[in-house]
């Protein structure tokens, strides 16, 4: 098989596997923060136990994912080089500096704060615990911040100038804040916070549906419905300015998201098609006349570019074309069950136990809707990139590795297994520790509203 | 040499960052592998004493490593094509390894107890994996990545070698960090990881002179010869004053972080006489820094951001190895 296609899944399989778990850990990070703090200024002992509990059981589900982020991470620092030799050469000028930036500002905070922030309870004083919790979770936000500083760079390109086909920096807050990174860095950081709400929502509520823990579940369901309430709607602003973004500088990945083959003045909205890259056309087309012009020109009869404008430089449409649809049906499915949870949550005035159970296991069903919406989101901007590495100036074939087809192909292969392997792992141990997330602890006793009852830990239970 | 300029020195000053980092992460995350190696030879009580010993400190240990190959690949794009060209495979394995271990540290905890025992073993397949596949790659890297049937034959001996000086650091990191049964265990394992390891460094000294003249030249010719022999001399000293201490009755008390220390020190020896055979090459006898790097300006730009942000980074490490100095106790969440 063609070298690059098998570069780009191996890096498309690596990229999707680490994704899973900082669109966890970025929110959950706060999340833990925001337990502890609750914890802390409980005055009604039950209360304060509560978020203790809260507090312990989503501590080891932000280790477990941040330890699987980490490992998954140094494979993809080594993917730059091994996949693309050709990028760095080309570009390293400007993507050097944002990932060195990166480890120095990010990595090592989290990891320096991490030890102290899960077993340091003990040894320090609860400011100095909170102010480590603080940090992780800022080193996580860090670490995003200026790694799609480096993607958006690589979508909008900008503060740069081409010597001898070799890219220098010219302006590096052009580099950083380049036209698009403001939307991808509030697109992703609300991603997060749904993906983390509806895990939240979806464990707690299976802890309630198994009826283990249901006084901490409770806290913890009401805390994500509320979470997943506000942060949807502020999602579907910001993907739709994003998308604004995107109609402006990548028109090429707009066309492909919307099915658009040529240019069109009041476009429809396509809701269902399957666009054929070989004919160049789609087909068993369902579609609202003039919606799509009305998104994303605020005019019935405003033109959208077709893909034929842009030949042998556009996506491919369906990849992209479906990935769109499954990301905004999820976002749409997980801002209707927020809101409708929220309102019956209510009506059921704040008990969860009388809630209907169907709905629980609704919530349940969606524990990862979050990676779906994501994922998705992921590929269509990245394939929606394609042909190019960086958009319209280097395409991913020229840089591509030289190492041998089979290597290639056997490490893909490796890796593959491997990741899925430990996906259904961490899946099962999520399962796993919140049915047995009562049984591990004690009951009530003076220490618990001091600094917790470490004496019922089971033994060597930690990293 | 004396009227460099900054723009020309610059490239020294990377390949000596990265090399440190290098340094820093074979060190740490080699005593980290050393303690995942060691893991078979102890009971499941004893393992969850070892894992507690290095736990709060394997997730910053790595990300040396991060740093050290984000540093080749940012100011040395071209080596960092032909090193990782050059050592496609073990890199994968060496990762699948590394996932493998840092997984395993995690799940052995939280999975069904029933299942502890596979991820102790998937923890020391990937601590083995991962420490064979840099031994293999130390020894193709350092042997120039030479074809012809003897250069197999060395990285082969490096890649056994290194994963008995991590286990000699993972046993004297036990010795410092813990006491009792397992302390006396580890004084064991020390002893058995001390003679492969000094072959090891032996072998070592010896290949690159015999591969390379310019390394050669540099090492046995006077009178440079008279003070850079102070290297190896040091080296050998400390190597015998940990065989010395590991049989005498002070290592189980006061003396207990000495062996360690002191082959941290003979870790930093060879590190400083391999940079003086490599030097100023980055891939011997084929590549010069100056031929490798990266533009001065963007070097320059990652400069300002090591200078502000690596004494913070020392800062914060010291802080987390003072809160969870002494002998290792269970940890918990809390």
């Amino acid at each position: 098989m063609d070298v690059v296609f098998l570069a780009r899944i191996q890096f498309a399989a690596n990229i999707t596997f680490h994704i899973l778990f900082p669109s966890i850990s970025i929110a959950l990070g706060w999340v833990l923060l925001f337990f502890r703090l609750k914890h802390l200024r409980a005055t009604d002992p039950q209360q304060k136990l509560d978020w203790l509990r809260a507090y312990r059981l989503w501590t080891k589900i932000f280790a477990l994912t941040f330890a699987l982020g980490v490992v998954s991470g140094v494979t993809m620092s080594f993917q730059f080089g091994t996949n693309w030799p050709g990028y760095m050469e080309r570009v390293g000028n400007i993507a050097g500096p944002l990932l060195a930036y990166e480890v120095l500002t990010a990595f090592f905070l989290e990891a320096g704060f991490l030890g102290v922030m899960l077993f340091g309870h003990r040894r320090v004083g609860e400011m100095v615990h909170l102010g480590a919790t603080f940090l992780v979770a800022f080193g996580t936000l860090m670490s995003a911040f200026w790694i799609l500083a480096l993607n958006s760079w690589m979508q909008t390109p900008a503060g740069y100038e081409i010597v001898d086909g070799v890219f220098h920096a010219k302006n590096w807050l052009e580099i950083i804040f380049n036209p698009s990174f403001p939307y991808r860095l509030v697109h992703m950081t609300l991603a997060s916070a749904l993906t983390c709400a509806f895990l939240l929502i979806g464990i707690s509520a299976w802890q309630i549906l198994k009826g283990v823990a249901i006084d901490t579940a409770s806290r913890v369901l009401r805390t994500g419905l509320i979470f997943a309430a506000l942060a949807a709607p502020a999602q579907m602003v910001a993907g739709d300015l994003h998308g604004l973004n995107t109609l402006k500088h990548q028109p090429q990945k707009i066309a492909a998201m919307e099915g658009v083959w040529e240019t069109t003045r009041g476009a429809p909205l396509l809701l269902f098609a399957i666009p054929d890259d070989a004919t160049r056309s789609n087909h068993f087309e369902l579609a609202v006349p003039k919606l799509a012009s009305l998104i994303l020109r605020h005019d019935l009869e405003g033109e959208i570019k077709g893909l034929n404008e842009f030949p042998s430089a556009h996506p491919p449409a369906f990849a992209v074309f479906w990935c769109f649809r499954i990301m905004v049906g999820t976002g749409i499915l997980m801002l209707l069950v927020s809101w409708i949870g929220l309102w019956r949550h209510w009506r059921d005035g704040w008990d969860f136990a009388r809630m209907p159970r169907p709905m629980l296991k609704l919530f349940a069903g969606m524990t990862f809707a979050g990676w779906v919406a994501t994922i998705a989101g992921w590929y269509v901007t990245e394939i929606g990139r394609q042909p190019f590495i960086v958009s319209g100036l280097i395409r991913t074939a020229d840089v591509a590795s030289r190492v041998p087809s089979s290597s290639v192909a056997l490490t893909l292969a490796i890796y593959v297994v491997l990741y899925l392997a430990l996906l259904v792992a961490y899946v099962g141990v999520l399962k796993y520790m919140s049915e047995i997330a009562e049984k591990t602890k004690g009951p009530i006793t003076s220490k618990d509203h001091e600094d917790g009852p470490h004496q019922y830990q089971r033994r060597g239970e930690f990293a | 040499m004396i009227s460099m300029s900054f723009d020309e020195l610059l490239p020294l000053i990377f390949i000596g960052l990265m090399g440190v980092s290098l340094l820093v992460y074979v060190v740490s995350d080699g005593y980290d592998l050393g303690v995942g190696m060691l893991m078979h030879r102890a009971t499941p009580e004893e393992r969850d004493t070892m894992v507690a010993s290095i736990g709060p400190f394997w997730d910053a240990n790595e990300t040396w490593l991060v740093l050290g190959v984000g540093l080749l690949l940012v100011a040395f794009p071209k080596a960092h094509g032909l090193v990782l060209s050059e050592l496609y495979l073990p890199t994968a394995l060496m990762l699948v390894g590394l996932i493998l271990r840092g997984a395993a540290f995690d799940f052995r905890v939280k999975a069904k107890t029933n299942r502890k025992a596979m991820w102790d073993r998937l923890f020391i397949a990937g601590s083995m994996l991962a420490s064979v596949c840099q031994g293999w790659m130390l020894g193709r890297y350092i042997s120039g990545f030479g074809e012809g049937w003897n250069y197999p034959i060395f990285a082969g001996a490096i890649a056994v070698a290194l994963p008995m000086a991590y286990a000699l650091l993972g046993a004297t990191w036990l010795v410092m960090k813990t006491d009792g049964q397992l302390q006396d265990k580890a004084i064991e394992w020390s002893k058995i990881a001390w003679p492969p390891m000094v072959v090891g460094l032996i072998l070592i000294s010896m290949a690159t002179p015999w591969i390379s003249e310019t390394v050669r030249d540099r090492w046995f010719s006077l009178p440079a010869m008279i003070a850079v022999a102070s290297i190896p001399i040091t080296a050998g000293i400390a190597l015998l004053t940990v065989r010395l201490l590991l049989g005498s009755p002070a290592v189980r008390g006061a003396l207990c972080w000495l062996p360690f220390a002191l082959l941290v020190l003979v870790f930093l020896l060879s590190f400083l006489g391999l940079s003086y055979s490599i030097y100023p090459f980055v891939v011997i006898d084929r590549l010069t820094v100056w031929q490798a790097a990266s533009s001065p300006e963007s070097l320059k730009i990652i400069l300002i951001g090591v200078c502000v942000t690596l004494p913070v980074i020392i800062a914060y490490t010291g802080f987390s190895y003072r809160v969870f100095r002494g002998k290792t106790i269970e940890l918990d969440y809390a």
